[in-house]
């Protein structure tokens, strides 16, 4: 039998809205605990990969570009990608990443370090993002968290997205953080 | 007596390989596929058609379409 539409089926929407919001104003890119925390609570919780089946706007997203619009090369990842030795690598690397953010916060939060308004992609190339924050709204560490948090995710769906045009369209997910943790967890539940 | 058999096309998952991204189960126009325990992808039950899609969209390409004689 055919399978109908969900109202999961259009999630993808939320990747545009999370991304633009926090494009123009970078204290919605806490909106992406959400997407840090759910994958989570299903794998501890209910021990299945609920959220990278039904949730993820971001793999949606993918698919529907690199899919239905035909953005991918299609060409199926190289091997080394999906290697267990990448895979975890990989994962702890961005998790090293996050912490950093974590610690910047902390830093800016006691006084002891400069709240930067930056916006620092790969890991590397620090961009101004100044539009996106008006001081004293907040907090200087609320919005610290915002732009770290928000480099992490931009670079993460720029990566996912040269990943798709070259390869397949959800070839980000072979080896993206949270689906290597959340099968990990499945994994030691199961 | 005769052994009558028919040809059935399936998708069959390398589970070791297998990164659960879920992608087949999104793809899949039967909902044919699940991942089992969030670990890997099996398809479920006598649902696949084995029409491949699956197949083209796994981004590692652990899915291959097997044919399976059965008897009827
Ligand atoms: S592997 Fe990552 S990007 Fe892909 S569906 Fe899961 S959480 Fe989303
Ligand atoms: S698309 Fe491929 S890697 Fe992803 S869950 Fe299905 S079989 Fe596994
Ligand atoms: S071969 Fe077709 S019917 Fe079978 S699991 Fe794959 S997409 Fe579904």
């Amino acid at each position: 039998m055919k399978k109908g539409k969900h109202w999961y089926d259009y999630i993808w929407i939320w990747a545009i809205i999370y991304f633009s919001l926090s494009f123009f104003n970078i204290i919605f890119a806490w909106l992406g605990m959400i997407d840090f925390m759910l994958p989570l609570a299903f794998a501890i919780f209910g021990g299945s990969k609920y959220f990278c089946n039904r949730l993820c706007a971001r793999g949606q997203l993918f698919l529907k570009l690199g899919g239905q619009y035909k953005l991918s090369r299609n060409v199926v990842t190289p091997a080394w990608m999906y290697s267990s030795i990448f895979r975890y690598g990989f994962m702890i690397f961005f998790l090293t990443m996050f912490g950093n953010v974590v610690m910047q916060t902390w830093l800016v939060a006691s006084g002891a370090g400069d709240f930067q308004q930056m916006v620092t992609l790969f890991w590397s190339f620090q961009v101004p993002w100044e539009w996106a924050y008006t001081a004293g709204g907040v907090p200087d560490w609320v919005a610290q968290y915002s732009f770290g948090f928000y480099s992490l995710m931009l670079t993460s769906l720029l990566l996912g997205l040269i990943a798709m045009l070259i390869y397949k369209p959800r070839t980000w997910c072979s080896f993206c953080p949270m689906g290597t943790m959340t099968q990990g967890i499945c994994k030691f539940k199961n | 007596m005769t052994d009558k058999t028919k040809k059935r096309r399936l998708a069959v998952v390398n589970a070791d390989s297998c990164v659960a991204c879920g992608t087949c189960f999104a793809v899949c126009p039967f909902e044919a596929m699940e991942i089992y325990k969030g670990c890997y992808a099996r398809p479920v039950g006598e649902r696949c058609v084995g029409c491949g899609i699956c197949e083209r969209n796994c981004p590692i390409g652990c899915i291959s379409i097997k044919i399976r004689e059965e008897a009827v």
